[in-house]
């Protein structure tokens, strides 16, 4: 356990140097870039004294040094600057939107971990059949679907076609649903810790096809590389040992075989979650949802830049999060990282 | 290689693995559509017609018409051309800075290869669709910036292959030889080591050539880059995308339909070029 412990703190001191690449490729995007970046915060509508008032609170002023520590005290004290579009900090309004992104994004990840695993290794059990064959073609035909072009099909479908799928009015239709009090912000899981099942049933109903339209791209790496990992676990003594002691089926390819494949699977998942995280932007906008992409998407049209800047910074730290939970999993799941750390 | 070798891998891989054949096809089709495409649409893609407003799909217009009436597809087949034209540029850009500095990081090793690693693992800490469209948002909006922020985000790809290739190849005997023959260190780098890993790099380009070309269209489609009238796959999909409750599919399926068969394509010849290059990388 203290190992466990020590090698956590020291991959968590690891993202840290991730994490001050992050703040200056901000800063730099924003500030050390040709043009003004006082005219760039304030706005196509502003006029020279509004200009002005930017410049004197970014303190572009000063040497470019200076101007970065105080983005960075500005940062420190959670302050992202004011969004223009809807006159809020931008942390407030960022913070405001990310439950229902992350919620997204979650749902869109167990999605695809859950069908893609499972296929994976269906196809790695009967290499070069048919079904291999078929589970390789589904899949490299689903990763050529760009994401949002896959949205609005599914809508056209599921919803204007067969009316199987709900309006695509974002989380919950408050015509029919009460929004879940907020105690995690997942109307998910908040809907469940209710007990409202009926608020559960109509949030469930909307987040499918946003998330299927999410997870469909993923499916190919993790599947393929599953498989790959599958074949190659499948092959080894160890599961020969077993399969010669009379163990069963299930027994070979879920704890020996699958358990030792998994890590070329968790580290393929950094790929997949900075595809899901960026692709929020390009389908929330299709399903209403109201979450941080559509937010950025609004920012980026209407020239306000603070709010992008807030956005790309809020996104880069979820994605170094969720990397590092990662990590941290893959010590469970596979005891030999503890030592290669 | 010797040539005789290359060909029956590449029947080899093409017997085993079908598919490699149609996306040959489809690549060839793909660059006859960007390179003849103007010369062979039936209308220009920005004439608008009031009469035949939304017109489904007829011989007249085999993609049907859109709000202004203009023809898909003529649209459609003239923004190959961007398309493709955007996400090569891109390719080419990350392939060939990312390849120069990998190899010299793979090479020289110390604090070159510190700060190259340290550059690419901070590209890599953003998810990388969100930081091309800071670059494109910072930036200013036009198309050569989509180009350039694909092919930033693309760099580390790039960079960290040829990275990892070179320095295993950099203390090989037929390395050392060219030193001890008073062989600078440009010359060796790009004599002896890049010419060698240059087939696994160019499988890695063309893998990345589908990533790419989704990339660039999505950052279209949420307004960045290409501006209207301008034909542009992402961009169609997303004008569109206005009429999907209105029940006019053909306006954004045809668009999106040709962004479809051109990744699958890309992806398919990757697979493909990499079994005939690499075989023990297939996945």
């Amino acid at each position: 356990m203290i190992r466990f412990l020590r090698i956590a703190g020291k991959r968590l001191l690891g993202a840290v140097p991730s994490l001050i690449g992050v703040i200056i490729v901000t800063f730099l995007l924003s500030h050390a870039l040709p043009g003004d970046p006082a005219v760039l915060f304030a706005g196509p509508a502003a006029d020279a004294a509004s200009v002005a008032q930017v410049r004197a609170h970014l303190g572009l002023d000063h040497s470019l040094p200076q101007q970065f520590l105080t983005y960075v005290w500005q940062l420190a004290h959670g302050d992202l600057g004011q969004s223009l579009t809807t006159g809020q900090p931008v942390m407030t309004d960022l913070l405001q939107r990310l439950p229902a992104s992350l919620e997204l994004t979650l749902v869109a990840l167990i999605f695809a971990i859950g069908v893609a695993v499972p296929l994976g290794i269906w196809a790695a059990t009967r290499p070069n059949s048919w079904i291999d064959h078929l589970c390789r073609g589904t899949v490299t035909v689903a990763a050529a679907f760009p994401t949002f072009f896959i949205a609005l099909l599914l809508v056209y479908v599921f919803y204007f076609l067969i009316p199987l799928a709900p309006e695509p009015v974002g989380r919950l239709n408050d015509v029919y649903f009460d929004a879940p009090t907020t105690i995690t912000g997942f109307y998910l899981i908040d809907s469940i810790l209710e007990g409202n099942w009926q608020t559960f049933g109509g949030a469930l109903a909307q987040i499918i096809l946003p998330a299927i339209s999410l997870g469909l791209f993923a499916l190919a790496p993790i599947a393929r590389i599953t498989r790959a990992a599958m074949l190659q676990s499948l092959a080894s003594d160890h599961v020969r040992t077993a399969r010669a002691c009379g163990l069963s089926r299930r027994r070979i390819l879920i704890t020996y075989a699958l358990r030792n494949a998994m890590l070329p699977v968790v580290n393929v998942l950094g790929m997949v979650f900075s595809f899901v995280l960026g692709s929020n932007v390009l389908i929330e906008d299709v399903y209403g949802w109201p979450g941080v992409g559509a937010y950025a998407v609004k920012a980026v049209i209407s020239s306000d830049y603070a709010a992008v800047q807030g956005f790309i910074l809020m996104m880069a730290v979820l994605y170094i999060l969720l990397n590092l939970v990662v990590d941290l999993l893959s010590m469970v799941v596979d005891p030999r990282v503890k030592f290669e750390g | 290689m010797s040539d005789t070798s290359l060909i029956s891998r590449t029947r080899y891989a093409l017997s085993e693995n079908p598919m490699t054949l149609l996306a040959a096809i489809l690549f060839a089709l793909l660059i006859f559509c960007a390179v003849f495409g103007p010369l062979m649409a039936p209308y220009s893609p920005l004439l608008t017609n009031e009469g035949a407003r939304m017109h489904p799909p007829s011989w007249l217009h085999l993609f049907g018409t859109d709000a202004l009436g203009r023809d898909i597809f003529s649209r459609v087949l003239i923004a190959t051309r961007l398309d493709l034209g955007m996400a090569i540029s891109a390719v080419v850009i990350s392939f060939v800075i990312g390849t120069a500095l990998g190899a010299m990081a793979g090479y020289w090793g110390g604090w070159v290869d510190a700060i190259f690693g340290r550059v690419m693992d901070t590209i890599m800490a953003f998810p990388l669709f969100v930081l091309a469209m800071g670059i494109v948002a910072a930036l200013g909006n036009n198309v050569t910036n989509i180009i350039i922020a694909t092919a930033v985000i693309n760099l580390p790809f790039y960079g960290r292959f040829a990275r990892a290739e070179v320095n295993v190849r950099r203390d090989l005997a037929y390395v050392e030889a060219a030193r001890m023959g008073g062989n600078g260190a440009v010359r060796i780098l790009w004599g002896h080591i890049v010419r060698n890993i240059l087939p696994v790099m160019l499988v890695q380009a063309s893998l990345n050539m589908g990533w790419a070309i989704l990339n660039a269209a999505g950052l279209s489609f949420i307004g960045l880059g290409v501006r209207p009238p301008t034909p542009e796959w992402g961009i169609m999909v997303s004008e569109g995308a206005s009429y999907i409750f209105s029940g006019e599919w053909w306006t954004f399926v045809f668009p999106g339909g040709a962004l479809v068969i051109a990744v699958f394509c890309f992806n398919l010849l990757g697979d493909g070029l990499r079994d005939i290059v690499d075989p023990r990388r297939r996945t």
